[in-house]
């Protein structure tokens, strides 16, 4: 089953002054993520990967072509899906336990169910003893881990993840990474990961595809057949990694050009 | 180094921990740098009241420019068995208390309508700016025209320049934080299919708090300067502007002393608005108001 597909979707944006130019942010992109699968995008910044996001979790439309999550045409937000993003973006005014019922209060989840799935996530991301705490008394990893449990308490079908670990430490960021590959494999999620991280991409995912500069296109796809997807801290460290670290290294351009970074 | 294990390389505890000389712990600071902002608060205290009570005076300033502080003392009591001064200070903070909580509402209101309206912020900006500029307690003759001279009448001449004048810090404050609220935030409650009420409600009226309540202190203060002018133009015979327009005849103590109790009118609304803030904003890190995210 399929669970989230891009159709040939174009996105343009109009220009931003008159007689300026538009943008096309994406063309022609193609994706299908099947049931349980784990995808990572990667590409030069600016590339329109964070514009993929958006139309999946329905905040923006495409401009051409069809974007269906669970075999339903996105139109909108919809409980399908559930993003996590670079920035943790718990609110300072809640406690990490009802930032992470946030999602579930919205969509009137009754208060003691809520309360209740958001204790068991918490305790599972370690932080069983935080839930009375606001976010500034938390460290960024932690933070991560609250933003992590809210995304999963919505109990989406397909994860969107924006780069959910690039503001973090190398050292915090391996055990978060170890985490969220722990609960996809466990859960059975699908989850679709955009990434600047290579060795992320690789640690995580079931498939690689490497987008192109703007426009952003889909040019390469890797099937990588690696085990331990559920631990990518064993993953790391295996023989394979190296080889298909050099050839995204290629299509990326990095090292021929030092200005892409 | 050579021999020591690469753990033991690094030690748990900083260096700063090991003291130079051995045994010495840091000595306690002493009496004068424990508590020097107090000694110099009592005697810059001290140093203001013998300035006022003898310093005018030896500077030949007549006293009847500016009394001594026992000479308001006097008056004070003086006032409060004649003048009934509890009455006055009574009908003054009613009208304060009426006046900010009318224009803190209304400024609330107007600041959040507009808020979440770009276009109507647009189209009113220049009213909104020319009545921000133009000096709201010149329009407290307008409201004596309208309301006329019952006693009642005069007091609210006096509520109504304060609610004009607490109304726009406030609009202003929670204006810029609604439109300032992080687009981000609000896109995450989109994608758990928010309404536009739960996106109000959840995300940008708590965000708007710091800055909704540091519109509350200044309008705090400018209710009292709302209501001292309402009451001066309307020639209202109660209050604290009435104790104020006496001392045009009953003498210089009876001026200092109602400027005085209206002083301590707007520290005390100050204060509760402090208070409230404490209460409210209890989830922000202490010096770190007016900015919810990093």
């Amino acid at each position: 089953m399929i669970r989230l597909q891009f159709e040939r979707v174009t996105k343009s944006f109009p220009p931003q002054r008159r007689g300026g130019d538009g943008v096309t942010a994406i063309a022609d992109v193609e994706v299908r993520v099947a049931d349980g699968e784990v995808v990572a995008l990667i590409g030069p910044s600016g590339c329109g990967k964070s514009t993929l996001l958006n139309l999946a979790s329905g905040l923006d439309r495409p401009s051409k072509g069809r974007v269906y999550v669970d075999g339903s045409e996105v139109t909108g937000p919809n409980s399908h899906v559930a993003f996590m993003l670079q920035r943790d973006l718990l609110l300072p005014w809640r406690s990490i336990l009802d930032n992470v019922t946030f999602g579930q209060e919205i969509q009137h989840v009754e208060k003691g169910e809520r309360r209740e799935i958001a204790l068991k996530l918490l305790a599972k991301y370690h932080l069983g003893e935080f839930t009375g705490h606001y976010p500034h008394q938390l460290s960024g990893g932690m933070r991560q881990r609250a933003a992590l449990a809210r995304t999963m308490a919505m109990n989406p079908d397909v994860l969107l993840l924006d780069e959910p670990f690039s503001a973090l430490d190398a050292q915090t960021k391996m055990v978060l990474q170890q985490d969220l590959a722990r609960t996809l494999w466990e859960e059975k999620k699908t989850a679709f990961l955009i990434t600047h991280d290579l060795v992320e991409a690789i640690a995580l995912a079931d498939r690689v595809l490497v987008m192109s500069r703007r426009p952003g296109r889909i040019v390469r796809e890797i099937r990588l057949d690696l085990p331990d997807r559920n631990n990518p801290m064993v993953r790391r460290q295996r023989p394979e990694i190296g080889p298909i670290m050099a050839e995204l290294m290629s299509l990326l351009d990095i090292g021929q050009d030092r200005l892409d970074g | 180094m050579a021999d020591t294990t690469p753990t033991a390389a690094i030690p748990a505890v900083p260096p700063a921990a090991a003291p130079a000389e051995p045994g010495a712990t840091p000595a306690p600071p002493s009496f004068w740098r424990a508590y020097r902002v107090l000694i110099w608060s009592a005697i810059v205290l001290a140093l203001f009241i013998l300035g006022w009570e003898w310093g005018f005076r030896a500077l030949g300033v007549p006293k009847y420019f500016i009394p001594t502080l026992s000479e308001i003392g006097s008056e004070f009591m003086r006032a409060y068995e004649r003048m009934d001064l509890v009455h006055h200070t009574a009908i003054t903070s009613f009208e304060v208390i009426v006046g900010f909580a009318l224009g803190a509402l209304l400024g609330m209101a107007m600041g959040y309508v507009l808020g979440m309206s770009p276009t109507a912020e647009k189209v009113l900006s220049p009213y909104i700016l020319a009545l921000q500029i133009a000096p709201k307690v010149a329009f407290a003759p307008l409201f004596v025209l309208w309301f006329g001279f019952s006693v009642e009448a005069k007091m609210s001449v006096a509520i109504l320049v304060a609610v004009l004048v607490v109304f726009f810090p406030i609009m202003v404050n929670v204006l810029g934080a609604v439109r300032a609220v992080d687009p981000a935030m609000i896109n995450l409650a989109r994608t758990f299919n928010a309404t536009r009420w739960q996106i109000f409600w959840k995300i940008e009226f708590p965000a708007s708090m710091p800055a909704l309540f540091s519109g509350l202190r200044i309008g705090s203060t400018l209710a009292v300067i709302g209501v001292t002018v309402g009451e001066l133009v309307g020639g209202i015979n109660r209050g604290l502007g009435f104790v104020l327009l006496s001392g045009e005849t009953q003498g210089a103590p009876l001026v200092f002393l109602a400027i005085l109790v209206l002083t301590v009118i707007g520290i005390v609304a100050y204060c509760a608005v402090i208070i409230a803030e404490r209460a409210v904003l209890h989830y922000m890190p202490r010096r770190d108001f007016g900015k919810p995210n990093t």
